[in-house]
């Protein structure tokens, strides 16, 4: 599996982390975590729960010192210039929410001052989002009256109306309706589009695998993989696996003929893992005659980026 | 206007505060309604001169109301969950707690003005010295306004426990700062102790500045408040920074 490209050049960078270590207590919930987010790329960040993703982003968007390491935004040190370089970012912490006792409007306009937008600026950025976000009409009532999907689009105008060359979204579209995330994840592509540099944190392996052009796994407060999606899926090519639907449905233990390294039952379908897809679909087509079944479906499966992040993190608690 | 980065951070993080914080019930009910019941409670049915006791009655006011928005402030955003956004805003610690510290401030010298307002015109009260009166004000609000931010500082995201520990240390020291008892009638201990607290320093600069006996030439206790003010603050950002991530 390729690892992180040590030799990429300064200017190429626009976030590196080196040896970052946390601990709390005798815990240590970061061990000396290092990579570099390359300018205009999409980084993914994934992890199991407790795996020390939010500590890490705590780390690298400066609300948290490391014990050990440094952060490096566009070349600038995170903890010596924190505030110029917390100018060059915008951050949609996991549990950052809006002040609900003001208006989409107002929260917009608050954050655009905190980051020492004119008057005029923060106006015209502000309706342009609201417009985008299809928050336009309802921009004066208070967020307390909202859905938590136009909460969480509130959430991602007022962490780029700054237009910030660095994003950090920590599980921006956890529990949200498909009309939300499909409006969040536009606008996270409009944005790179644009050159904006965008850390993505997710439990959804099938976000990072859409949108991340590399990502990076963490387990147990340690880098376990760094690398495209497509690499990390080749990594595991023992993984690949072959979905069967007969008629009638039979179970796992009447499918032992078929070739496969182990079968598992997912509602009505069998899954064959397996080393060799051909002679497993072969040897499926066989069992149905055999057995007189109708083939319903038979779909193989290459390997997975969720096959990759499991046999990473297998083992963890 | 393109003002340095940490008076920008606390002037829009006041601005925060006052819009949001001002409204909420606990404000107005340790803010207002207590200095309220505390003077009812002294003067009804005592045959008080009330233009003796004013300056005590004011300082414990200002007291009053500029250390009642601090300590909601803090609990209720991490409560809130709006806590981690505002730290990953481009501002420091201390650029918050000056921010919270002018939101209490300013709410104390609204507050004052409006007491010394009927005071000045219904009591007949007079001040000798407006520019050092002024100061006095100012010095007050802002010690006060830190106190109340120091109290929530290890704030773990439960207002209503950081309310009671702020009644808890503030209802003492109102008993042991000259309000109720002039400072000049303390003797010994109860003497001493009561230069252990800020406010003793605010009743005796009201005093002097309202023409009446004071034990310290108002320019020192404006000077010891400044002092106090700066110790507060310090310790706040100190313990905000170890505090970081309780509640978050």
């Amino acid at each position: 599996m390729a690892q992180e490209d040590k030799s990429a050049p300064v200017a190429d960078v626009a976030l590196r982390a080196s040896h970052l270590t946390k601990r709390f207590g005798t815990r240590t919930a970061v061990r000396d975590v290092s990579f570099d987010v390359y300018r205009g790329e999409i980084f993914g960040f994934l992890g199991p729960n407790g795996a020390g993703k939010t500590t890490t982003v705590r780390m690298l968007t400066g609300i948290l010192t490391p014990d050990e390491g440094t952060v490096s935004v566009d070349g600038l040190d995170l903890f010596s210039s924190l505030v110029q370089a917390k100018m060059r970012m915008g951050v949609i912490p996991e549990v950052g929410t809006i002040y609900v006792d003001l208006s989409a409007q107002q929260n917009i306009e608050l954050t655009g001052r905190f980051y020492g937008m004119g008057k005029e600026g923060i106006r015209r950025r502000s309706e342009e989002l609201l417009r985008e976000l299809g928050l336009y009409e309802r921009r004066n009532d208070l967020v307390r009256t909202y859905s938590k999907g136009m909460r969480q689009r509130v959430s991602i105008a007022c962490a780029i109306v700054h237009e910030p060359s660095l994003l950090f979204m920590d599980e921006p579209t956890e529990g949200l309706d498909v009309q939300s995330r499909r409006l969040i994840i536009a606008t996270v592509r409009r944005m790179n589009m644009h050159g904006c540099t965008v850390f993505l944190t997710t439990h959804n392996i099938e976000e990072a695998n859409d949108l991340c052009d590399r990502v990076c796994i963490i387990n147990n407060g340690a880098v376990v993989a760094l690398d495209r999606p497509g690499a990390l899926k080749c990594a595991f090519d023992s993984t690949q696996s072959v979905e069967a639907v007969f008629e009638p449905a039979v179970g796992a233990n009447k499918a032992g003929d078929v070739y496969c390294i182990k079968v598992d039952e997912r509602g009505d379908r069998l899954v064959f893992q397996t080393d060799d897809p051909d002679a497993t679909v072969r040897s499926a087509v066989s069992f149905a005659q055999e057995s007189g079944l109708r083939i319903v479906s038979l779909i193989t499966c290459g390997p997975s980026l969720e096959d990759a992040f499991v046999a990473l993190t297998e083992g963890s608690p | 206007m393109n003002l340095p980065p940490l008076i920008r951070g606390a002037l829009v993080t006041a601005d925060k505060d006052m819009r949001i914080y001002y409204r909420k019930a606990p404000v107005a009910i340790f803010g207002l309604l207590f200095p309220l019941f505390m003077f009812i409670s002294f003067y009804i049915g005592r045959d008080l001169d009330i233009a003796t006791f004013f300056p005590g009655f004011f300082a414990m006011s200002l007291f009053f109301t500029a250390s009642s928005v601090g300590p909601l402030i803090t609990p209720w955003e991490k409560q809130a969950r709006t806590y981690e956004r505002l730290l990953s805003y481009p501002v420091t610690i201390l650029t918050l707690v000056l921010g919270d510290v002018v939101a209490g401030a300013v709410f104390g010298a609204v507050i004052s003005a409006l007491v010394l307002a009927v005071g000045l015109v219904g009591l007949g009260i007079t001040i000798t010295s407006i520019p050092l009166f002024a100061a006095t004000i100012m010095a007050g609000c802002v010690c006060f306004a830190s106190l109340g931010v120091l109290l929530a500082s290890p704030s773990s995201g439960s207002p209503s426990n950081i309310m009671m520990i702020s009644s808890l240390v503030r209802f003492p020291l109102i008993f042991i700062s000259g309000i109720f008892v002039p400072i000049a009638e303390l003797t010994g201990a109860r003497r001493t102790v009561s230069y252990l607290s800020p406010l003793t320093y605010l009743v005796d600069a009201c005093n002097g500045a309202m023409g009446k006996a004071s034990q310290l030439h108002p320019a020192y206790n404006i000077l010891i408040l400044t002092g106090v003010s700066i110790v507060f603050i310090a310790a706040a950002r100190t313990i905000q920074a170890r505090m970081v991530m309780r509640g978050l």
